[in-house]
């Protein structure tokens, strides 16, 4: 049972091992989806927070470790 | 949709990311050898890929029951949370913030763990040995089955992709069988850099397509995110590196 549990604890840690940083990607990507469902006609707008959210977040992360 | 803007990054992708995990895999079979002999650690090795193929098998072909954007949708975010938590590590480390992965010396903490099982319960140690060889396999198995499933599943590019990830895993299983040692020469940050790049450009790509949103270039995008993602990387841990302790020394 305990390696069973570590197992799905492994595969969750594919994709999330700093909570802030997935957190931050999915915020920025519900934004977009937002913006894509309200904007239908401006689907740039989308791309766009999309491109820079991901950009930004990943920046302000690594900025914040490096100061820790 | 399969032009070389797609079908490159995608095998090159597939290749680099299964290179890192593979290599991850095979020091932690090669302590399990060097411990308790190759048989233990080969049938560990070999009920791993059996079962990370029967996943695969069964679950491989549920993804065609999916809408396509749907699937785009859901598997550029998931590219985005592996990519991005690959390429802020690879930065992290670039930038001496936290250590390098060395593979010897994760090669002796495996082997001093086997040790002292052996100590525990020598009783038990080949089915120790053999459980630590089958989770090694298939944990970073389930890593490079979703590179691939990842970076081709949405494109049609899974023979190109699985190519790849086949190359890299042969040719490190070749390498580690001749020279029996971890491959600590191996440039496993710069590699990790690479494939988080790689990895984050295309989940951004099938995250604005499954979104609605149609990228300037189509396919070319993929390219344009990368050195994007890469400039990114670069600046970041150049701006954050720290001296290491022999350059902090008077």
């Amino acid at each position: 049972m305990n390696s069973l549990k570590a197992v799905f604890g492994e595969v969750a840690g594919l994709f999330v091992e700093d909570g802030s940083l997935a957190l931050e990607i999915v915020a920025v990507v519900v934004l977009a989806g937002v913006c894509a469902h309200f904007l239908p006609d401006s689907p740039a707008v989308a791309g766009g927070i999309l491109l820079i959210g991901c950009l930004g977040v990943l920046g302000a992360n690594v900025a914040r470790a490096g100061r820790r | 949709m399969g032009n070389l803007a797609h079908i490159g990054p995608a095998m090159m992708a597939a290749f680099l990311g299964s290179l890192v995990e593979a290599v991850e895999a095979l020091t932690i079979v090669l302590a399990v050898a060097t411990v308790r002999g190759w048989r233990p650690a080969g049938l560990g090795a070999l009920a791993g890929l059996v079962l990370l193929a029967l996943i695969v098998v069964l679950l491989g072909p549920l993804l065609n029951l999916v809408p396509l954007h749907l699937l785009q949708f859901a598997i550029g975010v998931l590219l985005l949370l592996f990519g991005m938590r690959w390429l802020r590590k690879a930065i992290l480390r670039a930038a001496g913030i936290i250590p390098l992965r060395d593979e010897s010396r994760a090669f002796a903490r495996e082997t001093a763990e086997l040790h002292e099982q052996a100590r525990r319960h020598e009783a038990r140690l080949d089915w120790l040995a053999g459980l630590t060889s089958f989770k090694a396999v298939l944990l970073e198995g389930l890593e490079v089955a979703f590179i691939v499933i990842a970076v081709s599943a949405a494109g049609g590019l899974l023979i190109p992709a699985s190519a790849g990830a086949l190359a890299a895993c042969l040719l490190v299983a070749g390498v580690g069988f001749v020279v029996h040692r971890p491959l600590a020469r191996i440039p496993e940050n710069t590699l990790k850099f690479a494939v988080g790049v790689m990895l984050s450009a295309f989940g951004m790509f099938w995250t604005g397509e499954g979104l609605g949103v149609a990228w300037p270039g189509a396919d070319l995008a993929i390219v344009a995110f990368a050195a994007l993602f890469l400039a990114l990387g670069l600046g970041a841990a150049a701006a954050l590196r720290r001296p290491s302790r022999e350059e902090a020394l008077p």
